[in-house]
């Protein structure tokens, strides 16, 4: 990611560009790739009802620099483009047409639309983001509830997940190749004799393969279950000089310190198994998200492992050393990539990809993750049975309560701007029998009959915040979108992410 | 290039007292009618649906935009904004209320004459300085206090300066503080009734400091960009001293910085020294996005606004913590934060403290910057008599010579120390000491100290 930013930044003395000033702190988290594709979106709001929610949602777009926008109020709809690149701030366009008519020229990234809907309006947003595939969201906020529910319109796989920097370490210690292993006993010969500079010196990483290589001699085999790491990190910690000025050292505490975390097998994340059980249709299997998969796949069967990611966290090493260790890995890391990258080109829709597009996916292979999309195969009364059934243990499990009652009785009233409690639970009993008789559905129903189909600026605050993130992790493609229903009380202040 | 506001639909709303009625009335439907959840304190009456319109709020920091335009909508009319910082390029991604031309100017003025003429009845007040150089009789004047702070010692300025507000006789005194804060895609929103529930100090060590890289690994071994970084700041500069000052916000210094980085990054073979991390490393720069912003001011707010009009339970008593995570999905995790009762500002007893006697006083003041729950800079120290105080002048001189002298030389072992830092308020630490080691003396230094 930094090095995006640096192909960015122009000519060392003339610092960053205006463009780079204005957007730093957001560059920092998805860089100028993100940036470029929030610049070439255009979003189209629909608004209906008050319409705060769309609205602050849309505020958040515009700020960090989405290219173009529509807001369709009813009739009315108005064109704004942000012309980054052109002189005149924006140009604003207003004109009325009809919500078909809308439909009928443009062509836009991602719609939202804000809930009460006339139906018919719905259908016509339906039919437009199945025909042309455009991801939809649906944004309902009254009173101190709100729900936001994201509509793709079909498998979402992402490669820029971001994960957290503190799982990414891979570091293979116990299938180290002949260079990695070569490097470390070259390290590690004579390690009693070595002075105590070198020892105190020595990276974990190196450490660490010493002794699996001493454990491996001994025993046959690597330390696999607990009691064998509990047994090989006492090893380590043995190997520890406490003679000296410190009474200790810190490379070899922080060998100690990673044997947990580092000598184990690497194994494959639910998310990655599904991508790899994930059968692509016709047009899916030819975009290079699932070329490269496939690719991948092939790899992974062969060596039962993922391409090396090649990264290696800071450690307590001398320069030099720490530079020819980051090689040694950087170097097989490029040589996984070359190999799925020969895979990739043997595929008829492999020509064109990017090798750096290849690479980056290598890098993040572990992480990559698909969000279905779909509506959920299981019916609304299957889902509350399920939310219900928790609630019941709710009070030993010390988990919250269900928020789908919110969902439920915000739904009710997606066609209409009101509705007495009891309309809500009579509408909600259709789907769920027994409605009436659940105290949360009964609740949540009465407080969204408080608001009468106001909304409460703060909800729809922070409702158009968390609105505005997906769809900039939507269109950047970068981070993890929900799947696919986010409910928010504004009384507990606590939100619960659903597949409804 | 300027920023189109696209809170102008719901922002531009007539005034007048004929308007008032129809502009608030999805304020209304909350304010006048009775909720599942409400208590039994609720009554709707004119009295207080009117009430949030006397509730007096303060409000300071990064998330002010937002905060200004939130409690403007949700009825609040006396609001205070405090914020010393100008308008920079930088806060445009994110701070709606300012334009390009407007770089340069208060962000308190600048953000108040705008809310204040786009929401009519609204009195927007701005203090153009620090929280710091306000009184307690300033603070005094408020109901509700929200922060949206960038800096921890600023928080626990705040929170100490409330805390010790609080006087049991008067009703008034106890003033709910809202504090916010973001970074990234991710967020936090809590509330604090001083002395009554967990406050920010009983909450530190949930922001431990990022731990220090050791400055024999900047000097000689260096292995990542930031190490380059750091070394050209820390000690480049000094060695050098290129400019008289240096200003984290002139380009020509952090340019500087960059090539200092660049070059000995070169010289170890190191990648990934850019003009954009040296300026994250020097400026301790923390992303930040608009939406984000947006939803923990906005909860704030929420929070606020249960507190003024009883329309809903706020969080305080019983769930007092918002956490919120929006990078991987969406999540949140609302629960209790338990008050300390060795709470250097809202408790009083003192906590044990592991101290190796064999440290001199010196060494054991820097370890305490260090500690999640301490984070202290600048503290001094007292036992039986002061060990240790940083100003005035003349005292810091006369204790001075006790930076030398070894823990075990100047207490004993079970003793109780007391640590305060004023420029973080009223924080008072209350250490019981317990050696960890056996102290071994110093005939050497006490020697040459006599
Ligand atoms: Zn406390």
């Amino acid at each position: 990611m930094t090095e995006v930013i640096l192909d960015q930044t122009p000519p060392i003395l003339h610092g960053p560009s205006a463009k780079e000033k204005k957007y730093d702190r957001q560059l920092r988290l998805w860089a100028a790739t993100g940036q470029k594709a929030l610049e070439d979106s255009h979003v189209l709001l629909l608004n209906s009802g008050s319409g705060t929610v769309g609205v602050e949602a849309l505020k958040n777009l515009v700020l960090p620099g989405i290219g173009k926008f529509t807001i369709a109020d009813d009739m009315i709809v108005e064109e704004v483009d942000l012309g980054m690149s052109k002189a005149s701030p924006f140009t604003s366009e207003k004109q009325e047409k009809s919500i078909g008519e809308l439909f009928e020229h443009d062509k836009f990234t991602l719609i939202m639309y804000s809930l009460p809907i006339k139906a018919e309006n719905l259908a016509i947003v339906q039919d437009y983001t199945k025909r042309h595939k455009v991801p939809a969201i649906s944004i309902h906020s009254a009173g101190f509830y709100s729900y936001f529910k994201i509509h793709l319109p079909g498998s979402f796989p992402i490669v820029d997940t971001h994960p957290d920097i503190s799982a990414t370490t891979d570091l293979r210690l116990l299938s180290p190749w002949p260079e990695l292993s070569q490097f470390a006993e070259g390290l590690t010969e004579n390690l009693e004799d070595q002075s105590l500079h070198d020892h105190g010196h020595i990276p974990y990483v190196v450490i660490l393969l010493h002794y699996l290589a001493r454990w491996k001699e001994a025993h046959g085999t690597l330390p696999s279950n607990f009691k064998e790491k509990t047994a090989f990190r006492s090893t380590v910690a043995a190997g520890m000089r406490t003679d000296n000025a410190e009474g200790g050292e810190e490379n070899f505490e922080e060998a100690v310190g990673a044997v947990v975390k580092t000598i184990s097998l690497p194994s494959l994340s639910s998310s990655v198994r599904e991508v790899f059980g994930y059968q692509p249709d016709e047009t899916e299997s030819s975009t290079s998200f699932w070329v490269i998969a496939d690719a991948i796949k092939t790899f992974h069967t062969k060596h039962n492992a993922l391409p090396l990611p090649g990264s290696v966290p800071d450690m307590k090493a001398q320069s030099t050393v720490y530079v020819q260790l980051q090689n040694i890995y950087k170097a097989k890391a490029r040589q996984d990539a070359a190999e799925v990258l020969e895979t990739v080109r043997s595929h008829p829709g492999g020509k064109d990809i990017p090798a750096t597009e290849v690479e980056l996916f290598c890098k993040n292979a572990a992480f990559i993750k698909l969000i279905h999309g779909t509506t959920s195969a299981s019916s609304i009364l299957e889902v509350a049975k399920a939310e219900f059934a928790n609630d019941e243990s709710a009070a030993l499990t010390q988990m919250p309560l269900s928020l789908l009652p919110i969902y439920l009785s915000l739904g009710a009233t997606s066609h209409v701007n009101s509705a007495t409690a009891s309309d809500i639970v009579a509408k909600i009993g259709k789907d769920i029998p027994e409605a009436d008789s659940n105290p949360s559905i009964v609740n949540a129903a009465e407080e969204v009959a408080r608001a009468n189909g106001g909304e409460l600026h703060n909800i729809s605050a922070l409702t158009g915040g968390m609105v505005a993130q997906e769809v900039i992790k939507i269109i950047t493609k970068q981070y993890i979108p929900i799947d696919n229903t986010c409910i928010f009380d504004g009384i507990t202040s606590r939100t619960q992410v659903l597949r409804t | 290039m300027s920023q189109p506001v696209m809170v102008s639909g719901k922002l531009t709303t007539p005034g007048g007292s004929a308007m008032k009625k129809g502009r608030w009335t999805y304020l209304d439907n909350v304010r006048r009618n009775p909720g599942p959840f409400v208590s039994e304190e609720f009554t709707g009456s004119e009295e207080a649906v009117t009430a949030s319109e006397r509730v007096k709020v303060f409000g300071a920091g990064g998330l002010g935009c937002e905060i200004l335009k939130n409690l403007a909508l949700s009825g609040f009319q006396d609001i205070h904004v405090i914020d010393m910082d100008t308008i920079d390029v930088s806060n445009l991604n994110r701070q709606f209320l300012f334009r390009a031309s407007d770089v340069g100017s208060s962000k308190a003025e600048c953000a108040a004459r705008f809310v204040e003429k786009r929401v009519k009845g609204c009195s927007i007040t701005p203090h153009n300085c620090k929280i710091q150089d306000k009184d307690d009789d300033f603070y005094m004047q408020f109901n509700i206090i929200i922060c949206g702070l960038d800096s921890i010692e600023a928080r626990r300025w705040i929170n100490s300066t409330l805390v010790n507000l609080v006087d049991p006789e008067n009703e008034d005194s106890l003033k709910p503080l809202i504090d916010g804060g973001t970074e990234g895609f991710k967020g936090q929103a809590r509330v604090i009734f001083p002395t009554m529930t967990s406050c920010i100090e009983c909450q530190l060590d949930m922001h431990a400091p990022r731990a220090a890289v050791p400055l024999c690994t900047l000097a000689s071994i260096p292995r990542q960009p930031e190490h380059c970084i750091e070394w050209a700041h820390i000690i480049a500069w000094e060695n050098e001293k290129p400019f008289p000052a240096l200003d984290n916000d002139d380009p020509e210094h952090i340019t500087w910085l960059f090539q200092k980085a660049l070059a000995r990054a070169k010289e170890f073979n190191i990648s990934g020294v850019t003009y954009s991390l040296t300026q994250g490393v020097v400026k301790n720069i923390i992303p930040a996005i608009a939406s984000t912003n947006a939803i923990i001011a906005a909860s704030c707010c929420n929070e606020a606004f249960k507190i003024a009009t009883q329309t809903n339970p706020c969080l305080g008593f019983e769930e007092n913590y918002m956490m919120y995570t929006g990078d991987a999905g969406v999540y949140t995790y609302t629960f209790k934060h338990e008050k300390k009762d060795d709470c250097p500002v809202c408790g009083n007893l003192a906590r044990d403290l592991e101290v190796d006697p064999n440290l001199t006083l010196e060494e054991f003041i820097a370890s305490l910057a260090e500690r999640a729950e301490a984070q202290l800079k600048k503290p001094s120290i007292r036992a039986e008599k002061t060990l240790y105080m940083q100003s005035p002048p003349s005292l810091e001189e006369q204790t001075r010579p006790n930076l030398i002298k070894k823990i075990g030389e100047l207490v004993g072992n079970g003793d109780e120390i007391g640590v305060t830092d004023p420029s973080l308020g009223a924080v008072n630490f209350k250490y019981r000491l317990k050696f960890s080691k056996e102290y071994r003396g110093n005939a050497i230094e006490t020697a040459s100290a006599s």
